[in-house]
């Protein structure tokens, strides 16, 4: 009988949240790799308070901000290499912007632009997925042919702990592991799906657990150390690249904002309970740790951050001055081309549009 | 040339595309090993391996999920849904994300899967196996839709639905999987889509059908002559694109028009023909549209199925309100 009260649970950890821990596996990340990965995830928690005053201010749409995710986020992207496959939800931009999104694509998105749309050409990351879990199958699917083809890069699902009650995950876990696919399954359980806890979520104690049932390699790791996310996910990659099929992670953080703009958590959750993530803040371990090895202070902090608002605002002003498309080029990505009645619509569009009744 | 059923066809049509793309692959239930519930994938596993065909876990959705990853990383899978009664579980997959791959992404993607799919009644099948459901994905715009109903057209239209770059639903009525055989070339070759076929000209009364009912409409259309009413039957085969001009040519003619499906009537695709032909060719009509559709009920059983379906006494009285005017 497989008893889950019996299961083990670890959960991988280099940094505690005050900055300490396993020594002799810090001592392996260069200075340069911290400064890195610190640099990131400041950059990542500035854009993601700018953008959530810009969306208060009517500048951008609704809005899913990720600050406190950070870690799990740029830990897990740091591990991979450029051609790597990303299939974010909603609420990776950390991942998205650490894996080359360009900051002010980004705006074209939140700001409702059809530009918004079109990554570059040179990323392979998939469109915003808002679907729960659909991306999921699509990292598997794009895994399998990477597989069949002979390459070698891996493929990311980025999904939270809400994901993993829907179907699709549950069908693109048992098709990743079946076909033993270069796929990594990345859950960040922030603990929340909108209102709803992890406790209703599921009975299972933890996600990592479930990949056992598919046959499959499962952990749990701190989500807000970004060395135990790095490390693990760098195992993970490489097993995948070496043609040992998928796993999945489970990346343990919290989401300190609202699920998007349009939700007030106070509804939901204990300000306690807040504070008491606040001081497992992913950034915060980690600048202590830069500041033990001297790489960092107040004023490197200071100017940094100066530096990344002026980059938001650059990339801001970028944005709202390159805008362009209008409603006539709705009807071009629906088909390869567009079918006789599709193409009827977009010329009465045009027609209007000549007229100056829509811009 | 070789005188084919419509499976036979089907499985030429993959097997050949296969030879000659190597990123054409298939997966589905039972579609290596057994070749499919109906025999469609028939050999496909012996001839390309267990790299190219696929014996998937019974999960719809991953099925169609899986393919539209393979196809945004240059696979060129075709997908078989056992049948298109079980298509729900892979509606998000079909109508939110395949769809939509190539709008969502600016054009950066695209997603050429080809999804078969058996469906039609009057083959006593269990709940669920004989629904007619195009028009859930008709109103789904990404998507193209093609409902073959002979041989020759199930090859031809297949091969172009593997070559699209565009997802394609292939919905293969199963009564006629075996009902008849016709020439088919050996040679590869391709249908465009969104050409319909005149059946059987005639200058009475139109009469647009697409997929499992062309045949009947064909041989009733056939019969009426004798009694003095001359019908031309329209197969529409493709409902997305929709070959709307041959069939206003054909109304203009004819000014009296009959729609034939087996899918439930109201919200059919046969109202997005009639609603077409009323914006466009109104003044042309002599009578109201006729629509001959299964009723508003879920697909029934067996034992009343044929007179759910639209039959002969069904569509021949259709013929026959129309002539009345």
């Amino acid at each position: 009988m497989f008893d889950p009260k019996e299961l083990p649970v670890e959960m991988v950890q280099i940094l505690d949240e005050n900055g300490n821990g396993d020594e002799a596996k810090i001592a392996a990340f260069s200075d340069e790799w911290l400064l890195d990965a610190y640099r990131a995830m400041r950059r990542a928690r500035v854009v993601d308070e700018r953008l959530l005053r810009m969306q208060r201010q009517g500048r951008i749409g609704t809005y899913a901000p990720f600050s406190g995710q950070e870690a799990a986020q740029i830990g897990s992207v740091l591990a991979l290499q450029k051609d790597d496959w990303i299939f974010p939800s909603y609420r990776e931009v950390a991942v998205c912007l650490t894996h080359g999104m360009p900051l002010e694509q980004f705006f074209h998105y939140v700001r409702g632009r059809l530009s918004g749309k079109r990554m570059p050409e040179e990323l392979n990351i998939f469109p915003t997925q808002i679907i729960i879990a659909a991306q999921t199958l699509h990292a598997v699917g794009c895994a399998w042919a990477t597989k069949l083809k002979g390459e070698s890069h891996v493929s990311v699902a980025y999904f939270g702990d809400g994901a993993t009650s829907e179907g699709d995950f549950h069908e693109a876990m048992n098709f990743a592991a079946v076909y033993n696919v270069p796929v990594i399954f990345f859950c960040q359980n922030n603990q929340y799906a909108i209102s709803v806890p992890y406790a209703k979520q599921t009975a299972s104690r933890t996600i990592a657990q479930k990949a056992l049932a598919y046959g499959m390699k499962g952990v749990l790791v701190d989500g807000n150390d970004v060395l135990a996310v790095y490390e693990t996910m760098k195992q993970a990659v490489e097993a995948a690249r070496r043609g040992e099929g998928p796993m999945l992670i489970e990346a343990l953080t919290y989401r300190l904002g609202p699920h998007t703009t349009a939700d007030d958590p106070t509804k939901y959750r204990h300000p306690e309970e807040v504070e008491t993530w606040r001081r497992k803040d992913p950034l915060h371990r980690l600048r202590v740790l830069l500041e033990r090895r001297g790489l960092w202070t107040d004023a490197k902090e200071e100017e940094f951050v100066a530096k990344v608002n002026e980059e938001v605002t650059a990339a801001y002003e970028a944005a709202v001055a390159s805008e362009s498309g209008s409603i006539a080029d709705v009807f071009d990505y629906v088909y390869s081309e567009a079918p006789k009645l599709l193409a009827e619509q977009k010329e009465e569009v045009i027609r209007r549009k000549q007229a100056k009744e829509v811009k | 040339m070789a005188e084919l059923t419509m499976i036979e066809a089907i499985n030429e049509a993959m097997r050949q595309e296969m030879e000659r793309n190597s990123r054409v692959i298939v997966l589905g239930e039972d579609v290596g090993e057994n070749g499919g519930v109906f025999r469609a994938t028939d050999g496909l596993l012996e001839q390309f391996g267990s790299g190219r065909v696929f014996d998937t876990p019974l999960a719809e959705s991953g099925i169609i999920g899986t393919s539209i990853g393979l196809a945004i990383n240059g696979m060129r899978p075709i997908a078989e849904i056992q049948f298109l009664g079980f298509v729900y579980q892979a509606m998000d997959q079909l109508a939110a994300q395949a769809a939509r791959i190539r709008f969502r992404s600016g054009g950066r993607f695209s997603c050429p899967i080809v999804v078969r799919s058996p469906y039609g009644g009057g083959v006593r099948t269990p709940e669920l196996h004989s629904d007619a459901l195009e028009a859930l994905f008709t109103h789904s715009p990404g998507l193209k839709v093609v409902m073959p109903s002979n041989p020759y057209d199930a090859k031809g239209l297949l091969i172009s639905a593997i070559r699209d770059d565009d997802p394609v639903l292939f919905f293969e009525p199963m009564k006629l999987y075996r009902a008849f055989r016709m020439e088919v070339p050996e040679e590869p070759y391709t249908i465009p889509l969104g050409q319909a076929r005149i059946v059987k000209e005639g200058d009475d009364v139109t009469i647009l059908t697409w997929g499992a009912t062309v045949p009947l409409v064909a041989k009733l259309a056939d019969e009426m002559r004798m009694r003095g009413v001359d019908a031309e039957v329209i197969d529409l085969r493709c409902l997305q694109p929709l070959d709307i001009d041959t069939i206003i040519a054909s109304v203009e003619k004819t000014g009296r028009v009959m729609i034939v499906h087996e899918a439930v009537k109201t919200s059919g695709f046969g109202a997005e023909v009639a609603a077409l032909i009323s914006e466009r060719a109104l003044f042309s009509l002599s009578a109201p549209i006729v629509r001959i559709a299964g009723y508003d009920t879920p697909y029934p059983v067996p034992s009343v199925e044929d007179d759910w379906l639209p039959n002969p006494a069904r569509i021949v009285e259709g013929i026959e309100t129309l002539m009345r005017y």
